[in-house]
Order: C-alpha cells, then structure tokens, then sequence
C-alpha cells in the first residue's frame, strides 16, 4: 500500500501542510488522525449529520464526504482557526457561549464553521433564514432554538 | 459581597474548550503504537455459526489478530444485570444477558462474532470483510406479538418460551371499581420509541501499561466507576489497577449507560493480550446495531370513570419488546407500567407486564426510558374517555390532577429504584392553568379554530400532562478541595454528557466557598480522581450528585472559617468569605486569600493538634430516600397539510416543575432538547424491521432525526414545587422535556384532521405522514 502513496499538498488554517497519504483517506480522517486536528469530529462519515463540516476555499464541506487528496491545492480552516488567538474565541463562538447553542458539543465544530460561512454571505439574517441554513446539520442535545438564537446575536453583534 | 450564583444563569464553563475543539472526546486520545479494531457482525437475525475461517483475514497487511469467541477462553461468558429486578412479589424475570463475541449463534442483526485488530481501522475493516464465516440461518422472532405467541421461534432455546420477564402490580381493586364505573374505555395501544442517536457513536481505547501494571481506559460510557469495578473482576485486576475515562462525550440519552457491551469487554482484553493499545471506535452504521434501542409496546388498556369523569381505575395488560437480551432488567416496562398512573389520583390500578425477547438488539433505556409509553396510554384514555363522557379534554385532566394538599402522594406500587412509588411533592393544576394560558386555549377553541377551519384550514389543538421519577439512588459523592493556586477543585464521579455539569456544580460551589464560577474546576468521569459512584441516568445528576456537591462545599466552608479563624486568632462569626478571599468584617488589611490559607492548612514542618485534616478539602455523599417527581404539562397548536399529511406545529409551550433550579438556562436548554427528541419520537423516528428481523432504515438518511426546520421556537413556563427530598429542593429534568410528545402529537393531529366525527383514532405512535394518510384517510 506504501507504494500507492500520493501527495496532499494543502494549507489548513492558514499554515501549509504537505503529506503522503493513502488515496483512499478520507479528508476528515486526514484531518483529525493525519494533522491531530481534532477539533472536527466525525458524526455519521455518510454526510447526512454535518458534524464534519469544514471550510474548504472559503466554502463548507462534509469532509466525510472527501478524499484527502480532493483537498490538495485547495485551502482549509477548521474550527481550531476561528478563534484570533489562544485563549480567546472567535465572535461566532462567543455568541455560542452567550446563547447556550451548545450542549455536548459534538455537533458544534461543524455547526459553527456553516455558519461562520452563512454569517459571511447572509450579515443580517431572519430567523427562518438561520433555520434553512443549520437544516444540513443535526444536533441532538439543543433543539436548535439556543444554536438559532446564538447565530442571530453573532450577526447582531457584527453589524 | 459576591453575588449568589445559585439559581442564576451562568455562561458554562466548559464551553470554551468545546467551542475552540480543545475538549477531549474518547475518539482524540490517540497513543503510540496504537492499533485499531474492528468487529465482524452477523448478518442474520437468528444463525447458527457453522464455522469461521480467519485465515484469509489474517494474511492481510497490517492484521495483528482476529478473535472469535473461542479464542476468548474463560474470559468469554454472559455479562452482568446492570439492574436486577425490583422486589415485586410474583415477578418472572428470565435473565438472558449478552455476551462478548457470539459462539453459536447469533441472536440479531450485528450481533458481533469475531474482532480484528489491525495497524489502522481501514486495514482492520479490509480484514473484517475477508473473514469467512458459515451460516446456517434459522428461523426469526421479529414481530412483538408473533414473538410472544405459541410456537413463535425461541430466541433462546432453555426456555420454554420468549418470556423474559412477567410483571403484575396492583393498587386497590380495579374489578370492584369497574363494576361500579358509569362508563368504562378499552383501546389497544402500540407505541414505539426510536434509539437515541447520540451525534458522538459510542468508542473504547485501551492501554496496558506492563511496567506500571495498570490499565487506562477512554470509553464513551454514563457509568466510569461501575465500568472500572466490572473490568477489574472480569480481567483479574484490582480495582486500583484499572483507570476508565470518560471524557467530554458527545451524548448519551441513556444508552451508553449500559454496560458491558461486547467491545467495552474485549478492547481492554485485547490491549493487555497484544501489549499495544487499541482503539475502536463505533461507525454510524454499527451505532444502529452495536448501541442499545428503545422500541415498541402494545397495550390493552382500560379506564373506569364515574359519570362526572372522574377516574375509578385503570387496567392495562402490555407487552414489550426486550430484544434478543435483557440486561437491563425491568427497568425500561417497570418505569411504563409507574408513569402511566401520571399527575391523576388513580385509586384502583391493576397492570401486567411481559418483557418478549426477539431477534432484535437489546432494548435498554433511552431518555424517557418506557415513561412515554405509559403516558401516551392515560393520556389517550382521557381523551376517549372526554370524549365519551361529553367533557373537555383540558376539564377531564383538571377533575383528576391529584390536589397539591395530597402529598406526598402514595401510589403504592414498585418503582424501578426499588422503592414505593411515591410522589414527594406537586402543585399540579397551575401548570395546567399555565399551559392552557400560554397556548391560548379558550381563545383557540372558541375563536380561532372554527375561523381558520371555515378557512378549509386542518388546524387542531392538544394538552397533555405527565410525571417523571426522577434523581433516584442510590447516591453520589463529591469531593471539594481548594488548590493552593486560589482555584477550587471539585470531583465527581458522575460523568457528563453536555448536561452542563462543569458549570451548575461549580454554582454550588462558588456560593459556599466563596470563589467566581469560573475558577471551580470540575473534574468528572475519571475514576483515578473520584472513585465512588453510579452514574449518570434517570435525570438523576443534579438531583443526586447536586446535592453531594452541595454538602461537600458546606463542609469545607466549614474547615475555611475553622482555619482563618485560627489564623486570625478571631472568632469564626467575625469572619466573612467572599471573592477568594476569608477577611475580618469591618477591620480593612485584615485578609487572606483561599490559596494562602490552602498552603497554612498543609504545614510541612512541626506539629499539628490532633485530628488535624491537612488541607481545605472535604468528601460528601449523597443518598435520597427515594426519587423525586417532576410534572409538566405541554401544550401545541398544529396544522396539518391536507395534501402531504405533514405536520407543522404553530405553537408548543411547556410548563414544567422540577423544584428549585440550580441554572435556568441549563434547564430550559434540557426541556428544549427533550422536546426536540420527543418530537421526533412522535413524528417519524422509528426503527423499521421486516420480518427477518433487518433493520431497513440504518442510516441517518433513512432513519431521520429532526432538524431546525422540524423543531419549532418553543415556549417555556417554569413553576417551583421544591422537591422535601434533598436539602438544595432540586427534582431531575433530564428527560423531561422527550416525554409527553407522542399523546400530544394525536391528540392534536386527530383534532386537526377533525377524527373524532369520522369515528377514527390515533392509537399508536409514530405518526408519518404516510402513516398517518394510512389512518386517517384524506381529510377531504
């Protein structure tokens, strides 16, 4: 197998990675036993839960979903490169401990990286709007309503 | 001063970590020269095992071992009853319990037969798939009732039948109340409960530690200290020697308190066999099988009322659904067969339970653990009963609520917890009152509904009430010590699973020794550091483990004024503890922080007076004589789409009580995540096995969990009845908020789709959209 090894050359939260990994290596293994990310957990690996979900060039992905090798050339941000410096949080995560959208936290990583990028494209969203959006990730602690009301006081508190 | 925090809602302490992805999850611990494992299931539901070929598997790369039942030795044998049966007189209790690998036969679908251990999961799944193994598939008890009827398939062949269990409890006299009864309701009722579906699979790693002779082991489990005590008997070992973790876990809703599953057996077996560690972490696709369920139930039940609709008595004979094993006792029917007598001064009450091994995975609790069943029958009875009698659904739950001057409330019969189920305190029609305020009833039923209706709008309304038993023994223990750094320390064996533990027990905290929330450090689920306890289930963490914390906090509070005032050479009344920090009142300067005074209570050098304790730090326990009730009522207005059947609620309010609440946005977050569940539960989650006993919806795509489009904005409406039981008045809330959904979701539904003048019902949960197309026809 040693032999069929193939290149991932990739940056992942801002910093450049390269590796040799097996092509059949999915992304989120990659990222989490290959890189020690650990922070993106693995919920369903048939991408139905989004736990997952990582930003790939700026757009979330399942990355269960995904070869490692499908992410060479291309950049990563997981959850351990929201928050701006250690021992602080990213706004997004802070309107996450501000609301309680968060239980046992499993989900959470993958949530927040939809919608950090759902933030990014919709500043001023509706309620219903949020609910279309987080609809793509399962959470079985909250209920959703803390995790709704934690994505509208992060926009609230970025306009 | 510092503010008092109990009772407040204090941001979580543990959220930083988990937000960052810092927290530690079983599946982040990885160790050198670690391998991984995989398990072969069966994929029959009942087969014989002719024979297994590992060789092929074997002669792959990276394949260190496989093991089937026979390599396991002495070690292979049936695990232990988590929870034998309750002292009721004539019980029939059949223990069947599961075993580590299957030798002859398998009993379900993914039971598992052999494990192979490899360098990476890939190659050990590779492997997994070459294992030859010869099947000789027999015949399969699948369906309840055809499992519970004459000549059905046995599950297991040493009994005469599949009988696990057969339970009658009895109040009063229900035959005398029936014959006097003016109106009497029989229905059949099924009700099935779907499987928990944590967003975290269950997983073990194991490492044996040869030079240090210990075993440390990361397992995704509710109970760390009964796993420890299982494991060391079972591998020979000292208690001492064995270290179990349960770290942050990614949900648990009661099946990972089940113990001893096959790998949590064999992972431990297989690290110290091999001298490396091993991991396994369980796949989606096992979770449906190698995770314990909840499922179904069938009911023949009756109510006896007088003619004002006051409830004479209740008879109900039911079955369950077990699975192919029992581990869990009675836990699961014993908790229906209490819960239905609900929030109703029921005099007379005469039910039969049997427990039906089938050819299914085992059956063990999950939130709500069998209360939902029960509810949905006295729920679903009142209505008829209503119906019948010409009353209002609302009236007919108001003329029998038990009157809050009856407490506590003796119901006479077993509760799982092996005490009389007794209810310790209740105020239960303002909850009604409440929730019928907050929905908007009266406004609903006189005004809305006939104006959407002549709309040609499918709109209906319902109410239902509940109980729960919650914070059962047997009891907890907590140990506060305050670290020389300022910071307090506080262990518990109890382990978490988001229910925010880090943060309401360091509430208690705070307040007796006087320090900020956020410098308790709570340290839970590892058993190097806490080493009694029983776990984290029946809404009991709180309740149970609170109250322990609490007394431990007390006592050192105790020791903090004891040591200042030695120090101080003042007396302890002078003295006043606030901001880590004990001073003397009213004399400025004269201060010394907790840290310091750590350090004084732990001399190095000379002597100490005797009976001296070094350190700031105390042990408590905590043990309820019984469990204490909680109540709610929920409410829902919803709409039905004539053309697709589906469901939208419009509004859901819950009124809840469970006593005094240590962290309110802790509760709401527990009742709102309940109701999420119990929506589900009503709705569409429902494991689907055909005839043979294979489940056809194994996948998250196909066994569907509700999602933000699906759960509503709830409304929340909170009432305090302390509970007399523990000192801090706290009732459990856990599983609360999963309960009521099922009776809820038909009474609503058939008053949307306006059953009851087209003489149909909804007599069973859950309620699909084709299901209930099925039931209901087109509402036209």
């Amino acid at each position: 197998m040693s032999d069929d090894k193939v290149k991932v050359r990739t940056t992942v939260n801002g910093a450049r990675v390269e590796r040799d990994t097996e092509p059949r290596l999915l992304l989120s293994d990659f990222i989490r036993h290959e890189l020690g990310l650990t922070g993106t957990h693995v919920g369903c690996e048939h991408g139905v839960c989004g736990a997952c979900t990582v930003l790939v060039d700026g757009v979330p992905m399942r990355a269960c979903l995904m070869f490692a090798v499908q992410a060479s050339g291309r950049a990563l941000e997981t959850v351990e490169g929201l928050a701006p410096a250690p021992g602080r949080l990213h706004p997004l995560q802070e309107a996450f401990r501000d609301a309680h959208g968060l239980q046992c936290g499993f989900c959470t990583p993958g949530i927040l990286m939809t919608m950090k990028a759902f933030l990014a494209e919709h500043p001023d969203p509706g309620e219903a709007e949020i609910r279309e959006a987080l609809s793509g990730n399962l959470c079985r602690c909250t209920g959703y309503q803390h995790i709704v009301d934690a994505v509208k006081l992060a926009a609230e508190r970025g306009r | 001063m510092t503010t008092r925090q109990f009772g407040a809602s204090v941001k979580r302490n543990e959220d930083a970590r988990l937000l960052s992805g810092r927290a530690q999850f079983v599946d982040d611990v990885h160790l050198p020269g670690m391998l991984h494992a995989a398990f072969v299931r069966s994929p029959h539901a009942h087969a014989r095992i002719r024979s297994i070929d590992a060789s092929a598997a074997l002669a792959r790369e990276g394949v260190v071992a496989v093991y089937t039942a026979h390599d396991l030795g002495d070690y292979w044998r049936p695990g232990p009853v988590v929870v034998p049966p309750p002292p009721v007189a004539g019980a029939v209790f059949n223990e069947r319990t599961q075993v580590p690998l299957a030798k002859d036969k398998a009993r379900h679908v993914g039971e598992p037969v052999a494990l192979v251990v490899a360098a990476s999961r890939y190659l050990a799944e590779d492997a997994a798939a070459e294992l030859a193994v010869e099947w000789e598939p027999l015949p399969v008890a699948a369906d309840l009732e055809r499992s519970a009827a004459p000549g059905a398939p046995r599950v297991h062949d040493d009994l005469p039948d599949n009988v696990a269990a057969r339970v009658r409890q009895t109040k009063g006299d229900y035959a005398a109340a029936a014959r006097r009864a003016h109106t009497v309701i029989r229905r059949r009722f099924a009700y099935d409960h779907g499987c928990a579906q944590p967003m975290e699979t269950r997983g073990v790693v194991a490492q044996w530690d040869a030079g240090a002779e210990r075993l440390t082991v990361w397992d995704t489990t509710q109970a760390p200290i009964a796993i420890r005590n299982g494991l060391a008997a079972m591998l020979g070992l000292s208690e001492r020697q064995v270290r179990v973790v349960a770290p942050f876990i990614g949900g648990g809703f009661g099946p990972k308190i089940m113990l001893f599953y096959p790998d949590e057996v064999l992972i431990p077996w297989a690290a110290m066999k091999l001298g490396r560690p091993v991991k396994w972490i369980e796949d989606r696709a096992e979770h449906f099988f190698a995770t314990t369920h909840e499922r179904g139930q069938v009911h023949d039940a009756e109510i006896a009322l007088d003619r004002d609709g006051r409830i004479l008595g209740v008879r109900d004979v039911f079955l369950h659904d077990t699975g192919a094993y029992d581990p869990y006792g009675l836990t699961v029917p014993i908790n229906s067969q209490c819960t239905l007598l609900g929030p109703y001064a029921i005099p007379n009450y005469d039910s039969t339970f049997t427990a039906v091994f089938t050819h299914k995975p085992i059956v063990t609790p999950y939130r709500g653990a069998g209360r939902q069943h029960g509810v949905f029958v006295i729920e679903r009875l009142l209505d008829f009963a209503a119906r019948e009698l010409g009353l209002d659904l609302a009236e007919i739950r108001r003329r029998n609520l038990i009157p809050k001057d009856a407490f506590p409330y003796d119901n006479e019969i077993i509760y799982q917890d092996f005490t009389r189920l007794g209810y310790d305190s209740g105020n239960y029609a303002p909850m009604l009152d409440k929730a019928l305020d907050m929905v908007g009833y009266e406004r609903f039923v006189r005004e809305e509904r006939p104006k959407l209706r002549a709309e040609g709008r499918h709109v209906g309304i319902g109410v239902v009430c509940y109980v729960e038993g919650t914070g059962i023994g047997p009891y907890e223990g907590a140990k506060v010590q305050v670290q020389t750094s300022g910071k307090v320390s506080l262990l518990t064996g109890i382990g978490t699973q988001g229910q925010g533990h880090f943060t309401s027990f360091a509430q208690l905290v705070a307040d007796q020794v006087g320090v900020a929330v956020s410098d308790v450090e709570v340290i839970t689920g590892d058993t190097d550091q806490f080493y009694w306890g029983a776990g984290t289930f029946a809404s009991r963490g709180a309740v149970v483990a609170g109250n322990a914390v609490n007394e431990a906090a007390l006592a050192v509070r105790k020791k903090i004024l004891r040591v200042a005032a030695e120090h101080f050479e003042c007396a302890e009344a002078d003295l006043v503890i606030a901001d880590g920090a004990v001073a003397i009142a009213g004399v400025p300067g004269r201060s010394i922080r907790l840290g310091e005074l750590a350090v004084h209570a732990n001399p190095m050098r000379g002597a100490v007076a005797p009976g001296t304790e070094p350190g700031l730090e105390a042990t408590s326990y905590f043990g309820p004589e019984s469990g204490a009730t909680a109540a709610g009522v929920h409410a829902m207005i919803v709409e039905v789409d004539p053309e697709t059947m589906i469901p939208s609620i419009r509004k859901y309010v819950v009124v809840h009580d469970c006593g005094v609440v240590i962290n309110p946005m802790i509760v709401e977050g527990q009742v709102l995540g309940g109701v999420a569940q119990g929506i589900g539960n009503a709705f569409y989650e429902q494991l689907a096995f055909d005839a043979e006993g294979q489940l056809l919806n194994a996948t998250l795509a196909d066994y569907l969990l509700p999602t933000a489009l699906d759960v509503p904005r709830i409304e929340l409406g909170h009432t305090v009845t302390p509970s007399p039981l523990n000192p801090l008045g706290i009732k459990g809330v856990g599983e609360a908020g999963a309960i009521p959904g099922g009776p809820l979701f038909a009474q609503a539904l058939e008053d949307a789709l306006e059953l009851p003048m087209k003489g149909k019902e909804l007599n069973e949960i859950p309620l699909s959209p084709c299901r209930l197309w099925e039931l209901a026809g087109s509402p036209g």
